[in-house]
């Protein structure tokens, strides 16, 4: 783990939904209750200024637990702490409100994510403007930040396109002075060359304005690139976790291995191999032990009956019995 | 090739009447699609693939409608069809894979009552034999368990397995020509590294002709022969997969493949394109991408890229990339 | 000027302007609102003035010299002498202000407890959406008599006629909450969940701030077309309520009160008294509908 001070601390987070049918049908259908375990015991820490990202297909807990971590969404068990406040069990009112306006987020829809009644002065001052804060030329400068033009800011969002309108969610994500941002897919609704618009402005931002930042996304490549360590997310669980040229290079977990070798890559011309097989199985009743071990190729005996915990296995963190066999291959 | 192509589209344009313009999302276009062969056709949002696919099989809902050019499958007119002879085609010339599963299979019956009737319709098969011909359509797709599993609904289903299903429905009544809408762009990597791999063999296998239509270079690469990039309604560029990725000779391809992160890697800044693609009422006089182009010169503001036909020609550009040596100075 | 041009060239306004029946609705329904906006300086009578009343003139048919006096009226007069078409002006204006209040009363109401029901959930819906549902059991007429005849039981008898048209709002407006309830809640299930309520809730805006500020203006469409086809149903009610008499008082008579007061001539020969207020409900409520579902159609962004 990194020895620099963590400016966010997650521990032991675990989010359960309880997924069953209202109370009458279970009666009459006899069935019990479910529920669906979206987090599982998940532990990271996020130095100041860098950038943590969480990966995962769908199913994974990940945008679970980027709601959990601004404070959309209470843990079942475990904390969050940022900028030494516990999220779930600060009792201060204060020092909690004070900790809310330095988190942001910038969510995945750029069409969902801007009022369309409202003007996109008010949207991008509104942090700001619900504290009673002052917002004189405050859009035009956020506007400018993000680079749009000043004059956007008496329009609408629907006069903007995709990538625009994910800079307006950027800008409204600034204008409180954030320390922390997640970003929830942040680029997943948009085509590649604005991606690129939006990644680079991302990282432009981090490094003018020191900011630390949650990335989240099922795009391996978008998260090479942006960020300074990755976690493997697979059914609520952490897998692995490393640096991003660790993680490319010599992956520790059979899923990381197998998500690396699915991604479809520009220079594979007529690639032959043999696809994954299985797919993500169902999260109300997840497989024992080692969620993976229905699809993976080295699955044990001790993989079907024992959940392994994520160590250290060289630079990088690991949830696999086989770990070490894993590089040893 | 001395074949006929299995598709051929020739000069096509769409066009859309609204009430202040007429607007052009597909402008121009002409491609072949051999036997067995996958083309790719990728663009962003907006730049008219799925409307090529659409007039294809003339699936265009109105106001879209094709205003001049010339399809032909199998050396076999198809624009000028009436609805029901196109409908006809749709079944047994043409397999269609949309990007929700969900939304091509009908959720009130079961997945061999649709496979059967699909086939009975096309084919002059009994029933028992239809649902042999079912169970092996679906255990072809690698639905694990399809003679049980046949007479399960769809939503039994999960989402890989569903496009799986809408995959068999497709090839079921042996079309000479698949048209693939982003089949991959719902499903999660793992799958859809299952699904691409499925689409590629069986199209091989039976020598389908396959038109690709997505937005990610990864899928193309990995499976098409042969690319068409289309850039505001225009093919940008068009040719083997191989050159147009490695050697894109359109600014714009070169653009795109820049852009993936892949292609930056080790450095803190990716390479951008400039700007917004265009909205359709408000193109640029000239070459639709000049605005956004480090390449343009007078010519591109005057006048339209060159049209590419389906056989000759790369690209769309009047300074295409690598071309001469000036041409870069200037730039 | 600008305005007024760029609204008329909006998206709304060619559609309504490529609709004939939309603007035929709008035309006939504008004629009677006018009409009884303004029925002291359009109606030539004043049907309420005791002295003008001439007995004489009872009963004179339509576009016919009374046999006494030699005074014609359009359409004719009622069993007091009273000119119907004054009288249905007036009656308008009472059917429309009834109808109009009682829509805005419901909508209120509804749109209100719709928005808690849908944000808040847990026991504030349940309790809201039973309720609702308890009530879509009873036809609405049936619950704005009853109301009707609680809030008269505890008035006062001199103040009874005084009160009979704001009685018969709320009962009209109580019957009416559950569907703009209903759709506001369901938009609103809809809307909550969409990231710029999630960005809203991030940075600590209240709850009352979130559905004010950020759900209303979002689910304000489709309550306007249920409002619209409301005012139709709620100028009808009030027509129903004073024909069974438990509506606007003869001192006030509305549309429905004409329409009761007509019944009892239509078998002696009298039928203009009965025809021309009955038509002219038919007509206010016909346009309000088509208007409705012209609306409807106009703002549902499916149907583009």
């Amino acid at each position: 783990m990194s020895t620099k001070p963590a400016m966010v601390s997650v521990r032991n987070l675990t989010r359960r939904f309880d997924v069953s049918k209202p109370w009458l049908n279970r009666v009459v259908e006899r069935l019990p209750k479910s529920i669906l375990t979206a987090v599982s015991d998940v532990s990271f820490d996020i130095p100041a200024k860098e950038t943590y990202a969480l990966v995962g297909e769908s199913g994974s807990g990940k945008s679970t637990i980027g709601k959990m971590m601004v404070g959309l969404l209470t843990p079942t068990d475990g904390s969050v702490t940022i900028g030494g406040v516990d999220l779930s069990r600060e009792t201060s009112a204060k020092a909690m409100d004070a900790a809310r306006e330095r988190i942001q987020m910038v969510f995945q829809d750029p069409y969902a994510s801007l009022n369309p009644r409202w003007r996109v002065r008010n949207i991008i001052t509104e942090p700001v403007a619900a504290r009673g804060g002052d917002t004189t030329g405050l859009a035009e400068r956020l506007l400018e930040q993000v680079g749009l033009s000043a004059e956007d800011a008496d329009k609408y969002p629907h006069e903007f396109s995709g990538g625009q309108r994910q800079r307006l969610c950027i800008a409204r994500a600034l204008s409180s002075n954030p320390r922390f941002i997640v970003c929830d897919e942040p680029t997943s609704a948009l085509d590649v060359s604005v991606q690129a618009q939006v990644l680079n402005l991302m990282s432009d931002l981090k490094t003018d304005l020191g900011l630390t930042f949650l990335f989240i996304s099922h795009d391996l490549t978008v998260v090479r690139h942006m960020a300074d360590r990755i976690g493997v997310l697979y059914l609520g669980r952490l897998v692995e976790e490393a640096a991003p040229d660790a993680l490319f290079t010599t992956p520790r977990h059979p899923y990381t291995k197998m998500l690396l070798e699915a991604a479809p890559k520009l220079d594979g011309f007529g690639r032959e191999t043999e696809p994954p097989t299985g797919e993500i199985p169902d999260p109300i009743n997840p497989p024992k032990g080692c969620a993976y071990h229905p699809r993976c190729p080295l699955a044990q005996d001790r993989c079907r009956s024992e959940r392994p915990v994520l160590r250290s296995v060289g630079e990088s963190r690991s949830a696999c019995h086989f770990a070490e066999k894993l590089v040893a291959d | 090739m001395t074949d006929t192509p299995v598709l051929s589209v020739r000069n096509l344009v769409v066009e859309i009447q609204t009430r202040h313009a007429v607007l052009r999302p597909v402008d121009n276009v002409s491609f072949d699609i051999a036997r067995g062969e996958i083309l790719g056709v990728v663009g962003e949002s907006g730049a008219g693939k799925s409307m090529t696919g659409n007039a294809v099989i003339g699936l265009l809902d109105r106001p879209a409608q094709i205003v001049s050019g010339e399809v032909y499958l199998n050396g076999r007119r198809i624009d000028t069809l009436s609805p029901s002879d196109m409908r006809k085609i749709r079944g047994t010339g043409i397999g269609m894979v949309f990007q929700d599963p969900l939304t091509s299979l009908n959720p009130l019956l079961t997945v061999g009552e649709q496979l059967i009737e699909t086939m009975r319709e096309h084919l002059p098969i009994s029933q028992s034999e239809a649902r042999e011909r079912a169970v092996k359509a679906l255990e072809e797709v690698g639905i694990p368990g399809a003679r049980e599993r046949i007479d399960s609904y769809p939503h039994a289903f999960s989402g890989g397995m569903r496009q799986r299903v809408v995959i068999a429905l497709a090839l079921c009544a042996e079309p000479s020509l698949v048209i693939a809408d982003e089949p991959t762009t719902a499903l999660d990597v793992s799958v859809q590294a299952q699904i691409i791999t499925l689409l590629r063999r069986l199209c091989r296998d039976r020598g389908t002709a396959v038109m690709l239509v997505t937005h990610d270079m990864g899928v193309i690469a990995e499976t098409a022969d042969k690319v068409a990039v289309m850039y505001a309604g225009r093919t940008a560029e068009l040719g083997p997969v191989r050159e147009v990725l490695t050697r894109p000779r359109h600014p714009y391809t070169e653009g795109l493949m820049g852009s993936a992160p892949l292609a930056s890697l080790g450095q803190t800044r990716l390479r951008q394109i400039p700007g917004n693609m265009p909205r359709l009422g408000a193109l640029p006089q000239g070459c639709a991408f000049h605005p956004r182009c480090n390449r343009a010169q007078t010519a591109c503001r005057r006048d339209l890229g060159p049209t590419l036909a389906a056989d000759e020609g790369r690209a769309a550009c009047w300074f295409p990339v690598g071309a001469t040596e000036t041409a870069k100075d200037i730039a | 000027m600008s305005r007024f041009t760029s609204a008329w060239q909006s998206d709304f306004a060619w559609k309504f302007r490529r609709s004939p029946v939309a603007i035929v609705s709008f035309l006939v329904l504008m004629t009677l609102v006018l009409g009884a906006v303004f029925a002291p300086l359009v109606a030539p009578y004043d049907p309420f003035d005791p002295g003008s009343l001439n007995l004489m003139n009872g009963f004179t048919p339509p576009m016919e010299p009374n046999m006494f006096s030699g005074e014609v009226f359009w359409l004719g007069t009622d069993d007091q002498g009273r000119d119907v078409f004054s009288t249905i002006l007036f009656g308008m204006r009472i059917s429309l202000f009834v109808g109009f209040a009682a829509v805005l009363f419901a909508m209120l109401l509804g749109v209100t407890l719709g928005l808690l029901a849908g944000y808040l959930g847990g026991w504030t819906e349940t309790i809201i959406m039973r309720a609702a549902d308890v009530q879509l059991t009873f036809p609405a007429i049936l619950v704005a008599m009853l109301i009707f005849g609680i809030a008269k039981g505890i008035t006062p008898v001199e103040y009874r006629d005084q009160m009979a048209i704001w009685v018969l709002i709320i009962a009209i407006g109580l019957s009416d909450w559950v569907q703009f309830a209903r759709v506001v809640r369901g938009a609103t299930l809809v809307e909550k969940n969409k990231e710029y309520v999630q960005a809203a809730r991030l940075i600590g805006r209240s709850k009352g701030a979130i559905m004010l500020r950020h759900i209303l203006p979002n689910v304000m469409s489709p309550v306007l077309v249920i409002a619209t086809i409301s005012l139709a149903l709620a100028i009808i009610a009030e027509a129903t309520l004073s024909f069974l008499g438990v509506g606007a008082p003869p001192t006030q008579p509305s549309l429905g009160t004409l329409i009761r007061i007509g019944q009892g001539f239509l078998f002696s020969g009298e039928w203009w008294i009965l025809f021309f207020p009955a038509v002219t409900l038919l007509m206010l409520a016909l346009s309000v509908n088509l208007l409705g579902d012209w609306l409807r159609d106009a703002l549902n962004p499916r149907l583009k």
